[in-house]
């Protein structure tokens, strides 16, 4: 009798355990399925050529203006990766600098194989893990699918940045807040192109929306074989790379 | 600040090797993220140790069952102090309350805690005190009368079956106390073991590892501070109650070296995209603190000192004052040996560039909020509200209980602390 | 709610109380004390979203700067640059579309700034022009030779290149690649059948190269042409008797 009661006890308090853990993991939404494109209204995505991208660095500049990004060389909304690749398969990566630089002159090495440039920026993943993680939903998904931070409840812990894995993000060294490339969300909504694409000298950057029957994204995506960066992480990312070298990461 | 800023990471660029990307060379998980899971596994820990007694009988640990309840109560009071202080907008931090978001991990660090503070932690040392408080309360007089009848919530029942109840509760608290204690360390790991973007964090043993890692720096402390604490205090090791803890001890190392040696075979054996960067960084940036001081000294060592003071067991039974040096340097070292494995996983897993290109370099601070002297405080901190909680709340009768094989042994002949 | 509270163990039903009232006081201060936005994320995000939208533009796009300057813009459009914004080269310039007068967007005139496209760079992909901003023409500013809203690789025609290449090639790298052939020579018809017996003409006086070259030249291409004294420069001889027109070593 005692010994039953005693059983009985113990179990009603592991179910009262085990329920604390399980309604934890209950909140826990299911991953199991992709996100897709709203099918109603706008969902924002971006093509980069990398076959046509020159290394002029102009879209970095103007993405500094316009967002008023921090000057110094440790944040930046968009980049541009130069990539040298050896016969022997070693890789030099670079992220080239705003103002003009000296390429250095490699036309003679005859052990290079191939070299281009790739332009990184937020990937505006369909299924982003940095909002996934944000504790306070400071940052989140519009509906027109870009991800943004709210400067005004982001606690900066930094986790959406440890989180990300393209290193799009930054803390903001003034506001403390978490930072990153928005599509220039102010000029989208106002029928602009983001600044990097208005300014790109070489059409290498196209932006777009995704649900658009005939437009330069969805010719770009059309008429192209694209690829996305690291798609093993199920991030579904919407920035589209055509012509992408292996070697990209 | 900004300025500040600028200057230290201009520092750091021409550290670099390889590419990193450009936005990766802050470090933004610094010491006070190390600290932080430090703490909170010693709140784990000393729980664990604390329920060997009440829900596995292991009796010889008695002694240590009050003391590791207030050290688990006052490391966790530190908890979420270095979390704090590190955010961007401390100010903000109540969103956390106010806004959580389920998806996130870290959202949930506020009810965990409030839970396991709440109602695992204080009401479980709140029924572990009631009658001793009452009793105080009745022989004391002045602030201290008042401050024991308030925690005692004014209660007066000294009953037979008031006694009863308290037992049963505590008992259904315990076991209700072990798997939240594995929630919240076991918590603390899955936020670092959920970033899939980070392979070096990302892993489903981590949580484990973190939780066993957790048991073993809170018994290794508990029994540290007994260690220390009693001969302060006026009082006597109980060498049988010490000898069972770090029994103990030594199987949980065991474990904890298990999981991590497993972990570290499965990466090489799998040896994915990202083995060559993060063997560079083991070899290079993390060789001293994860192969010196985590591996060699604070896991390999202490079980070897360990180890030989089991083999030889006889031996070592005779010289007591040396088993017990034996065993003090071996939970220090212990106690260094999580410390680093804590820095290796945050610091390291920021080390590497996520392109797996290149490395990059955390130079610490002295000064600051992030700084050196500010986790020194952090980490002497719980120390100190300890010393409050043994004043309040002193553990001492318990404590100085001696085995039965003593010989000059008689339960409370030790003089009760001034207070 | 005593009867209740009596009945249970006196330890239970103080702690029972004691957590009760903090509940009681915690969703007090949730429900009741904190405005409605602060525990809404919902319209938190409506409000980072115009917040978001109200920020100020400062590039204005490219067929802003086409309502005023209609003819650069019609030009433009025919040439290499067509896909180039204006704002690439002349900077951000909203400023300048609402107050056309006071803000005037930069206009770059270092030679430093073509070459961020046009330096030979072996990353970038083959086919884009590109020249070693070191060897050609230094000194000379890009667009003294090259009109940016109009780019063209100055070529030399096709009749006289296909036997005078040598010259072609020299003068397309000398500062003298802007001017045609027949700036200088007249071919008759009769050249390309008997190029031994009737020969091009060829400058025969000094007047003609200080047309450009003399302190008081106006000439449209001689902007930027180094300036002689005619009277006293070597009065001697005809100026191709010591420079080489293909080839002119005048820094």
């Amino acid at each position: 009798m005692n010994g039953r009661r005693k059983f009985l006890r113990d179990v009603r308090a592991f179910l009262v355990s085990i329920s604390a853990i399980g309604g934890v993991l209950k909140l826990l939404p299911a991953k199991a399925f992709a996100r897709e494109a709203s099918r109603k209204g706008k969902w924002y995505g971006f093509g980069v050529s990398v076959d046509k991208c020159i290394g002029c660095a102009r879209c970095m500049e103007a993405c500094k203006t316009e967002n008023d990004v921090p000057r110094e060389p440790f944040y930046f909304r968009t980049w541009v990766e130069r990539y040298i690749i050896r016969k022997d398969g070693e890789t030099v990566v670079k992220a080239i600098e705003s103002n003009a630089e000296a390429a250095p002159d490699t036309s003679g090495d005859r052990s290079i194989l191939r070299s281009f440039f790739v332009p990184k920026l937020c990937n505006q993943c369909a299924d982003p893990p940095c909002v996934q993680v944000c504790p306070v939903g400071a940052t989140f998904q519009t509906g027109d699918g870009v991800v943004l931070v709210n400067v005004k409840t982001c606690v900066g812990c930094r986790y959406c940045i440890q989180a990300c894995p393209y290193g799009a993000r930054y803390l903001h060294p003034e506001t403390h807040t978490a930072d990153k490339c928005t599509f220039c969300y102010h000029r989208i909504s106002r029928d602009l192109l983001p600044a990097c694409v208005e300014v790109c000298p070489t059409q290498a950057r196209i932006f777009g929306d995704v649900n658009s029957g005939s437009s330069p994204l969805t010719r770009f995506r059309r008429m192209n074989k694209i690829h996305v960066l690291k798609p093993a992480l199920n991030t579904e990312p919407k920035v589209y790379y055509a012509s992408l070298d292996g070697e990209v990461r | 600040m900004s300025h500040e800023l600028t200057r230290t990471l201009s520092e750091l660029l021409p550290q670099i090797q390889g590419y990193i990307y450009p936005n990766e060379i802050e470090v933004h998980w610094g010491l006070l993220i190390v600290v932080y899971p430090y703490i909170t596994g010693i709140v784990a820990g000393a729980f664990i140790l604390a329920s060997l007694v009440k829900v596995f009988n292991v009796k010889e640990v008695q002694p240590l069952y009050r003391l590791s309840l207030l050290t688990a109560l006052a490391y966790l009071l530190v908890a979420p102090l270095p979390l704090l202080s590190h955010l961007g907008h401390p100010e903000r931090s109540y969103e956390m309350f106010l806004t959580p978001q389920p998806s996130s991990a870290m959202a949930m660090f506020g009810f965990v805690y409030a839970w396991y503070l709440m109602a695992v932690l204080l009401i479980e040392i709140w029924f572990v005190y009631r009658t001793d408080l009452i009793a105080w309360a009745e022989e004391e007089s002045g602030a201290m009368k008042w401050i024991h009848r308030t925690l005692a919530l004014f209660s007066r029942d000294k009953s037979e079956s008031a006694l009863v109840f308290d037992h049963k509760a505590l008992k259904t608290i315990t076991i209700i106390g072990i798997p939240s204690a594995f929630l919240l360390h076991g918590y603390v790991g899955f936020i670092f073991g959920s970033v899939k973007a980070n392979p070096w964090w990302s892993s489903v043993l981590m949580p484990i590892a973190f939780l066993f890692s957790a048991i073993v720096s809170g018994v290794a402390l508990v029994i540290l501070l007994y260690m220390v604490i009693t001969p302060l205090t006026g009082g006597k090791i109980n060498m049988k109650c010490v000898d069972k803890g770090v029994d103990f001890l030594f199987y949980v190392v065991i474990v904890d070296f298990t999981l991590e040696f497993v972990d570290f075979i499965h990466r090489i054996y799998q040896s994915e995209e990202e083995i060559k960067i993060l063997s560079e960084m083991v070899m290079s940036k993390l060789f001293m603190s994860l192969v010196v001081i985590q591996v060699l000294l604070g896991m390999v060592l202490p079980l070897g000192i360990i180890g030989v003071t089991k083999i030889f067991k006889r031996r070592f039974t005779l010289n007591e004052d040396l088993r017990k040096m034996l065993y003090f340097i071996s939970v220090l070292l212990i106690q260094f040996g999580i410390f680093t494995m804590r820095w290796n996983v945050v610091i390291g897993g920021q080390m590497f560039s996520k392109s797996f290109r290149g490395l990059t370099t955390y130079k610490m601070e002295i000064g600051g909020i992030e700084g050196l002297l500010y986790a020194l405080f952090l980490l002497v901190l719980p120390l100190v509200i300890l010393t409050v909680l043994l004043k309040v709340l002193p553990p001492w009768k318990e404590m100085r209980e001696e085995g039965p094989d003593l010989e000059d042994g008689t339960p409370g002949v030790l003089p009760a602390p001034e207070r | 709610m005593k009867k209740i509270l009596s009945k249970m163990p006196d330890a239970l039903a103080r702690l029972l109380v004691v957590f009760a009232a903090l509940a009681i006081l915690g969703a007090f201060v949730v429900i009741v004390l904190i405005p409605k936005d602060m525990k809404d994320v919902k319209i938190q995000w409506a409000d980072a979203i115009k917040a978001e939208q109200a920020k100020p533009v400062l590039y204005a796009g490219f067929h802003a700067c086409g309502e005023c300057h209609e003819r650069i813009y019609e030009k433009k459009k025919t040439g290499y640059h067509r896909d180039l914004s204006c704002e690439t080269c002349h900077g951000p310039a909203y400023a300048h579309t609402q107050d056309p007068d006071e803000v005037k967007p930069v206009i770059p005139k270092e030679r430093a700034f073509c070459p961020l496209c046009h330096a030979y760079n072996p990353s970038r992909p083959r086919g884009f022009p590109q020249i070693n901003p070191a060897a050609h023409n230094p000194l000379k500013a890009c667009a003294s030779c090259h009109n940016p809203h109009d780019p063209k690789p100055p070529t030399t025609p096709k009749e006289c290149s296909a036997c005078h290449g040598e010259i072609a090639r020299m003068k397309a790298v000398s500062h003298h690649v802007q001017l045609e052939c027949t700036t200088c020579h007249q071919a008759p018809q009769q050249h390309k059948i008997s190029p031994r017996s009737v020969k091009p003409t060829k400058p025969q006086n000094r007047e003609f190269c200080g047309k450009c070259h003399a302190r008081d030249a106006k000439d449209r291409m001689a902007n930027n042409a180094p300036r002689i004294d005619l009277a006293n420069h070597g009065e001697k001889y005809v100026c191709w008797q010591c420079h080489y027109p293909h080839s002119p070593e005048v820094e």
